[in-house]
């Protein structure tokens, strides 16, 4: 049996160990909001949050976050992920939506490690998530907009 | 087929309006043979819905003042409930904020299912305002009443009737009135329709009834649905499209895998998936490891050595041959024109396979239970597989229901459904409902790509060096003649028929001596793959080689670009456009060019190894235009020949904006769509498949690649058109035609590779 905590509460499973984390979460644990793109960790649309660190749980096996914490989309309460759901709306960012939980995740990531990023920071931390709408001028200015006024 | 086709007639329409409970139940469409109005309305009142009525629109409100606004398009990143509740609430006089959509899933009642084509808006316009109007009359009918004075004394605003100083809102009316009443063909012409001056919603800024759960994980889409006892199903997809079959499944391998069960061969009646077997498993990863595990042994079909090179080589043997194809257009006489020509310009213009690529993969859920297969997957155009499932089942239409959910990602893929045959074949042999996901690989595999194309021209020129006609040969794999043969149209001529999907954007606005346009299906294309429709679909290529020859024929003839075009684009003969569509015709093109060549500024002189491009589209379709001109600012690295885009400048002319923030996204999407299509995305088929199945080959446009981008929209009043695909049409040629004047190399392969 494989422990961890899950956006706050304590959960596990028993599940074989090379078993993708994205799926524990979606399929056993049943946070529909980390999606499934590529499967291998060059699209971001899986992005969770790994001991507070952006990770593609499509390529992460669940053994490998025994005793550690794990934070999905829906379980977001970090400034920098609030500022920016918000401004997520307020750009009126997403179009198909799909893609949209692994952008915000990696986003919080940035800006919990950079609160004032550049255009070239924005580019280096989101240039692995793919949004295949293409919705990337809004995604820029909402976390522009995000890390100005959101108070991170 | 073509838009006419979708419209739905605007005569022999009922509008019916009835409390049922304590919700009054709207809705405008029309009443099945055999009824009267006055018979479906008491069926829908003491129902809540008829089955004697075909409604196009539906909408509901409840005593508490809440509007329900029924949707049954697809949302797919468009927010298309959004503008099409807007359009029915504005007439309606309803308060924005109590309105709510909900997205149905398939019933014959709902008429013909599909969203694609850009077609939402310019087809439900006029039905969702006359339905709209039609629940105020209604309205204000029963709140004159309820007020004590005159209807015409009425006025209905923000979910009130209003009379004066005194009002009665909607919920009031609602759980007060006892309403019944029909408005017939008669009256429903002469509807109140509101004047654009006086509209409240339409064309004012807004947010999106989507977006919020779509920033919370809360959207739901196909692949988030499940069902208790249900079953994971994995595709073992055989090497070629058509004609594999299996000689042998050793699953020896698998049977240590925990949650593995079985491996099904799939036989299916309709032949859309052949040779393909299926592995079931409790859960997906086991799935998906046994995939890997599971021996299938194949007799590849006889495509299995198809190479795009084949493709495009049968294509431009097609283009040569003049006694090929089918004419799609066939003004003055060409064949004079190339007689007497005293100099001729030709070209070649090609496109190389693209994917479609929506980043939610394939994936079905069917369950069967008292009877009936309910599908649960996003689909784009429901009415289409209906007819598929229901030859695969061997059972009747109505025993297939299809629920719909959000579409991570369409741009055409989901307007084939085919994913759902195999995984309905699988519930019906298991007894369980089965959900079949795609792993990327077997997404790409399994796509109905946009085939690639070739297209020739060949420009005659008099004695003076005067233009005096242009052949045009587009050759694809028709997605159409598989898909759906019964929308295929007549030629010109009235010899063959052609898929309109495959030419259209040779039917362009430019006037011209003579024109003839040959449209022809290339076989081999067929027979290798299932060629699907491609955001913008034929204009998205044929484009490619229109623009870019305009261009060659403008330096040929030393004109600048845009003068060029403007010359040709004079609303002339069947340029002249009618109304409601294309009124203005080809002047509204020419309006839109010499707005962005003044914006980007047009001919000014730039830094070496920069250059400009312009290029122009009219849109999906000739009687659905939505005008737009782009131009593109490119910089060559004189290096390494790569090639960035600095800035796209597009101007927009799509008539009234109904969502102008959706409209703006969706236009941002597809510009970005665009530049992604002509420099970062293309595959090819090697051994009968496609050679990038995901993103460590295939590479379509990340945030790093984002140019500035400067779009504008016409401010119009006139009939709205669509907008989720045309802004792509220009891109390409703009910066192929950038490409030239920054290096004097004509490009005229897509995507663009300066070797």
């Amino acid at each position: 049996m494989i422990q961890f905590e899950l956006n706050g509460e304590t959960v596990s499973t028993d599940s074989p160990p090379d078993t993708p984390l994205l799926w524990v979460i979606r399929d056993e644990l049943k946070l529909k909001g980390t999606k499934f793109g590529c499967g291998i960790a060059m699209c971001g649309a899986c992005t969770v949050h790994l001991d507070g660190a952006a990770t593609r749980s499509c390529v992460t096996p669940v053994s490998a976050v025994e005793s550690m914490t794990v934070t999905t989309i829906e379980g977001v309460e970090s400034d920098a992920s609030k500022a920016l759901q918000t401004a997520w709306v307020d750009e009126q960012v997403p179009q198909c939506g799909y893609c949209q939980s692994g952008q915000i995740m990696q986003a919080a990531d940035l800006l919990s490690k950079n609160p004032n990023p550049s255009d070239a920071d924005i580019d280096a931390a989101m240039n692995g998530n793919l949004c295949r709408c293409m919705a990337y001028t809004r995604i820029r200015k909402a976390i522009k907009s995000a890390a100005n006024g959101g108070g991170v | 087929m073509g838009i006419k086709d979708q419209k739905t007639p605007m005569t022999r329409r009922t509008f019916l309006a009835g409390t049922a409970g304590t919700t009054l139940v709207m809705g405008l469409g029309s009443v099945l043979p055999g009824c009267s109005s006055e018979e479906a309305a008491v069926d829908l009142m003491a129902a809540g819905a008829s089955n004697r009525f075909s409604p196009a629109v539906w909408f509901e409100i409840s005593g508490t003042g809440d509007v329900k606004i029924n949707i049954a398009k697809a949302e797919m990143g468009q927010h298309v409930g959004t503008a099409l509740a807007r359009i029915v609430a504005d007439e309606l006089g309803a308060d924005w904020s109590r309105v709510s959509i909900d997205h149905v899933y398939t019933d014959p009642k709902w008429g013909y299912m599909v969203t694609g084509g850009s077609w939402s808006v310019v087809t439900s316009f006029t039905m969702l305002s006359q339905a709209g109007a039609a629940g105020r009359t209604v309205l204000l009918e029963a709140g004159a009443k309820l007020l004590g004075v005159e209807v015409a004394a009425c006025t209905a605003e923000n979910g009130n009737v209003i009379a004066g100083d005194q009002s009665v809102s909607f919920a009031e009316i609602v759980a007060t009135g006892d309403i019944s009443r029909v408005i017939n063909d008669e009256e429903m012409a002469a509807m109140p329709v509101k004047a654009a001056a006086d509209r409240t919603l339409i064309g004012k800024a807004t947010a999106a009834l989507d977006i919020p759960e779509k920033t919370e994980g809360a959207a739901v889409y196909g692949l988030d649905t499940e069902l208790p006892n249900m079953v994971y199903a994995h595709p073992l997809i055989p090497p070629t499209r058509y004609g594999s079959t299996i000689n042998s499944i050793d699953d020896s391998g698998a049977g240590d895998i925990p949650g593995y069960l079985q491996t099904i061969q799939i036989s299916d009646p309709s032949d859309t998936v052949q040779g393909w077997a299926l592995v079931i498993a409790e859960s997906f990863p086991a799935a998906m490891k046994a995939s890997s595990a599971v021996e299938v042994d194949w007799a590849a079909g006889p495509t299995a050595g198809v190479t795009e090179a084949h493709i495009l080589a049968e294509g431009e043997k097609l283009a040569a041959d003049r006694s090929s194809g089918v004419l799609v257009v066939d003004d003055g006489d060409v064949a004079a024109a190339r007689e007497g020509a005293a100099e001729t310009l030709s070209a070649i213009y090609r496109t190389n396979t693209a994917l479609h690529f929506t980043l939610e993969p394939q994936n079905a859920l069917v369950e069967f239970v008292d009877g009936v297969y309910h599908i649960h997957a996003g689909n784009q155009w429901q009415s289409l597989i209906l007819p598929y499932l229901a030859t695969a089942l061997e059972v009747e239409e109505s025993a297939i229901v299809i629920h719909q959910y959000y579409l991570g990602g369409g741009y055409g893929r989901r307007l084939f459904g085919d994913q759902m045959i195999p995984a309905a074949i699988a519930a019906k042999e298991l007894g369980r409902p089965v959900k079949l996901v795609f792993q990327r690989a077997e997404d790409s595999r399994f796509d109905c790509a946009r085939s690639p194309s070739v297209a020739q021209l060949d420009a005659s020129f008099d004695a003076d060096g005067g233009l005096t006609g242009i052949e045009h040969a587009i050759v694809a794999g028709w997605p159409t003649l598989t898909m759906a043969p019964g929308f295929l149209a007549d030629g010109v001529d009235g010899n063959g028929k052609f898929d309109t999907f495959s030419a259209s954007g040779s039917d362009h606005w430019y006037t011209l001596p003579s024109h003839r346009v040959r449209a022809i299906n290339n076989d081999l294309a067929q027979r290798t793959f299932q060629p699907g429709w491609l955001r913008a679909v034929g204009p998205g290529w044929i484009s490619w080689g229109v623009e870019g020859f305009m261009d060659e024929l403008a330096e040929k003839m030393g004109e600048d670009a845009v003068e060029f075009r403007l010359a040709r684009l004079d609303a002339a003969g069947k340029n002249a456009g009618s109304a409601p569509n294309s009124a203005g015709g080809s002047s509204r093109l020419a309006d839109v060019l010499r707005d962005v060549a003044e914006r980007s500024g047009w001919g000014g002189d730039l830094p070496e190894n920069e250059g400009m491009g312009v290029a122009v589209s009219q849109g999906q379709e000739r009687p659905n235009p939505t005008w737009t001109a782009c131009v593109a600012h490119i910089a060559v690295d004189p290096d390494t020949n790569a090639i960035t885009v600095k800035k796209i400048w597009q101007t927009i002319d799509c008539g009234t904006v109904v969502h102008p923030d959706g409209a703006m996204a969706q236009a941002e999407g597809a510009t970005l769509w665009g530049v992604s299509l002509a420099l970062h995305e293309g595959t090819e088929f090697v051994d009968g498949e496609v050679k990038d199945q995901n993103l460590n080959t295939y590479t379509p446009l990340r945030m790093a690649d984002v140019p500035e981008l400067d779009i504008k929209f016409v401010e119009s009043d006139e009939f709205p058109m669509g907008l989720g695909e045309p802004p792509l049409i220009a891109v390409a040629p703009a910066i192929g035609n950038a490409v030239y004047a920054a290096t004097g190399t004509r490009v005229r392969d897509l995507p663009i590779r300066l070797s």
